[in-house]
């Protein structure tokens, strides 16, 4: 009987234990992580690399030619799920619990300053690795505060994909430099009887990280930034109210169909395919979509591609991508930086373009006959890589970007004058990169 | 609640022990005793399941961290306490507007689409009552969208509501219904009704069935329209499990989250619902403010819940009470025969 009611009380106890450890274990958070500055990656055995839903099916191939390779430091995928965000809040909460389940990090662009500066990666030599060969913008892209945290391991930028056959049809040798030829071909396109019923552009407008993508890109390409070298916020500028002037214009003149509002990538790649548009912005993945034989385009074979149309300077494309880092708290970081190295490297970075049409992040791939003969856009993509601007980077980005794409869909769908939703957006991002 | 009701079947059980045993006051204490013994592993897992986040969410509301930077760029590591600054912030400071602006349409979201379910839901349970021929194929049929999980109906709904959706092909205009405005409301309000119309339905159905058909029949015998039937004779006996649904409704929609965030998006001002709010400022690193919200959220459930079993009197645990009193007493007379009414949360599909 004693026995039985000290196992009750003994269960009660154990009860309000967890109870009270479970609510203390909560705030230790923190602490101390480690010294600053470079700590040596060191160990050598399996490590993971920790990557959203591999859609190309080639990343699987990649990783088994470097396991042949290294028996003793095996690699393996952990696939996370194929929404970025989802991407990004899997590697942060397994960064909170100092979690060694990931290795390798396979970040976003815009996300490598928030764990740089959050001590989630660590360093890297720079030493190391051949930067010169790097396309520089997708370096930098890589750097927070002048030290490298991640390497470049696929690039991104935006082109304007238009209507080769129209634009010839009304008699127009050239694609657009700027958004005033845009508009005025578009009017001799659209003039076209073929072209019954179509719009002349769009990007992605709707509420998401697109549209801050489309809006550094206007922003950019009129000459100014958003936050600029200092890292103070510049949309007060008077080219940041051209660019978003054109994008408010376009809408209200019908140049940019005002469905757009609505766009996401996706949207904007159908509807050109479905030959609504005559000029699209979008990343280069469309090309081998909108080629697509199986009856999905209607525009196999009549259109082609340009770099970004300037608005009042050169037209610059936002850098899009993913940089590899690793974790701060794994293990075997000798075998990580190696096998970021061989990820990186000519041979990997040759072959996965060619399984995947991905954009790789060396120089020299663009310039390669072959891979121009089966990819005829790579010049193009190389110039719009090499003159593209990174979004800002920011520790907060995640608030940087709701920011902006809170004033400028505002803008964008009429409901406050470009200069109010410029200065709103001004006041928020000098709070925002004030901490 | 849940613990009380799975509680008293075993409390009366072992009650009835200690009558072949020695004295009655020590048999008790004895059976307490062993109650919380037995009962340990049940209150460990709700200390942990739910008191346990609970708390942990009420703690993080009172800290926050990671938002300050030091010299070289790096951000501060640890918690900092601020006690309630993150609610000041959120009831009137910069982040006001966005709180009650969601604070509203959470409201709005759960007055309207509550209302339609609950009559719509209604008419749907008289038709699976009375339809003859094919019942089971109207029943199943009815059920479908219940089934289809919420962010799959959310994004089957997006393509109706496309710019070049069908919605837009059959009236015939131009509507971007995932825009801001209040065409985004209407666009969630269709959504909400199409999915949990059916859930009202199964409840109500499952209170219709439970009224002897001799009361119609009685009805008919006086001269009863059906109209009258309807209001004299299915409203109040169907009332108990009519409000048992709608209180569910209405904390299923002040908690709403997955349909707006995938049909019209996240950060639409039209359709930001609370826990919309939450889950932005959680996956933004700003932990104290989003377990702010969440707490804000909890309390207000719990209110709306509290006023609406006091007011409307839904009998949601009242009625289990009742029976369960019945039950005891029966034990009291015979100990083998407690089969206490099974509580009315575990019969309802979450």
């Amino acid at each position: 009987m004693i026995r039985r009611t000290t196992i009750a009380w003994g269960a009660v106890a154990v009860t309000a234990a967890l109870a009270l450890s479970a609510c203390g274990g909560s705030g230790g958070g923190g602490g101390g992580t480690g010294a600053g500055g470079t700590t040596p990656l060191d160990g050598r055995g399996p490590i993971t690399f920790a990557t959203g839903k591999d859609t190309s099916g080639n990343l699987q191939k990649l990783v088994d030619t470097w396991n042949g390779a290294h028996p003793g430091e095996q690699v393996r995928i952990v696939e996370l799920p194929e929404s970025a965000d989802d991407q990004r809040q899997q590697m942060v909460q397994n960064a909170q619990v100092k979690s060694d389940a990931f290795s390798v990090l396979n970040l976003d662009v815009v996300w490598t300053g928030e764990f740089a500066a959050n001590r989630w990666v660590v360093e890297l030599p720079q030493q190391q690795f051949d930067l010169q060969n790097f396309l520089q913008p997708a370096v930098e892209s890589a750097k927070y505060r002048g030290k490298l945290f991640a390497m470049p391991f696929k690039s991104n930028g935006g082109l304007l994909f238009y209507r080769k056959d129209l634009l010839q049809k009304a008699g127009i040798q050239q694609a657009p430099k700027t958004f005033a030829e845009m508009s005025a071909d578009c009017q001799k396109v659209l003039a076209l009887p073929d072209a019954a019923g179509m719009s002349c552009y769009s990007g992605q407008y709707e509420k998401y990280e697109g549209l801050t993508a489309n809006f550094a890109e206007a922003v950019n390409s009129a000459g100014g930034t958003i936050i600029d070298a200092d890292g103070k916020p510049s949309v007060n500028t008077p080219q940041a109210k051209t660019a978003l002037d054109t994008l408010v214009q376009g809408f209200k003149s019908g140049m940019i169909p005002k469905e757009a509002i609505t766009f996401k990538e996706e949207d904007s790649r159908r509807a050109f395919e479905a030959g609504k548009l005559v000029f699209e912005n979008i990343w280069p993945y469309q090309w081998a979509k909108a080629n697509q034989t199986d009856g999905s385009s209607q525009v196999v074979g009549k259109f082609d591609v340009a770099p970004l149309p300037g608005i009042s300077g050169p037209g610059v494309s936002t850098i899009g991508g993913y940089n590899m880092a690793i974790s701060s708290f794994a293990k075997n970081k000798a075998t990580a930086l190696d096998f970021i190295k061989y990820m990186t490297s000519e041979q990997t970075q040759r072959s996965n373009l060619l399984a995947t049409s991905e954009a790789p992040v060396l120089t020299k791939l663009y310039d390669d006959p072959e891979l121009v003969q089966k990819y005829p856009y790579l010049p193009t993509l190389k110039a719009s890589i090499m003159g593209a601007k990174p979004r800002p980077v920011v520790v907060h980005y995640g608030d940087v970007t709701k920011a902006i794409q809170e004033s400028v869909y505002a803008a964008l769908s009429g409901q406050k004058p470009t200069d109010a939703a410029l200065s709103e957006l001004q006041q928020k991002l000098q709070q925002l990169t004030q901490q | 609640m849940t613990s009380t009701s799975t509680t008293e079947p075993l409390r009366a059980k072992t009650r009835s022990v200690p009558r072949h045993a020695r004295g009655r006051r020590r048999g008790r204490a004895e059976a307490g005793r062993l109650a919380a013994l037995l009962l340990s592993p049940t209150f460990a897992v709700l200390a942990l399941v739910i008191v346990y986040p609970l708390v942990s969410a009420l703690r993080d509301s009172l800290f926050s961290s990671g938002e300050q930077l030091d010299e070289n760029g790096f951000v501060v590591q640890g918690d900092q306490f601020v006690g309630l600054r993150n609610f000041a912030d959120i009831v009137r400071g910069a982040a006001a507007t966005r709180f009650w602006n969601a604070f509203g349409n959470t409201t709005f979201f759960m007055l309207t689409t509550v209302a339609m379910e609950t009559v719509i839901g209604m008419a749907m349970a008289l038709v699976m009552h009375h339809a003859l021929r094919g019942r089971g194929v109207v029943r199943a049929s009815v059920l479908v969208p219940w089934a289809v999980p919420t962010a799959v109906s959310a994004l089957l709904w997006r393509w109706m509501f496309a710019s070049d959706g069908v919605i837009n092909a059959i009236i015939g205009h131009q509507v971007l219904w995932t825009t801001e405005g209040w065409h985004a409301k209407l666009a969630v309000i269709v959504a909400d009704v199409w999915k949990t119309a059916p859930f009202v339905g199964l409840l109500t159905l499952a209170g219709l069935q439970i009224i002897p058909g001799d009361l119609y029949e009685a009805a008919r015998v006086d001269g009863a329209g059906s109209w009258r039937q309807f209001w004299q004779i299915t409203l109040p006996l169907v009332k108990p499990a009519l409000l048992v649904a709608v209180l569910f409704r209405i904390l299923d929609a002040l908690r709403m989250f997955d349909l707006p965030f995938v049909l019209i998006g996240n950060q639409k001002r039209s359709a930001e619902t609370l826990s919309m709010l939450a889950w932005d400022e959680a996956s933004n690193l700003h932990y104290g403010p989003a377990a702010a919200y969440a707490t804000l959220l909890f309390f207000y459930v719990v209110v709306v819940a509290f006023l609406f079993v006091k007011l409307l009197g839904a009998d949601v645990i009242g009625e289990a009470r009742g029976r369960r009193a019945v039950g005891r007493r029966a034990v009291g007379r015979r100990a083998e025969d407690a089969p206490a009414a099974p509580p009315r949360e575990e019969v309802v599909p979450a």
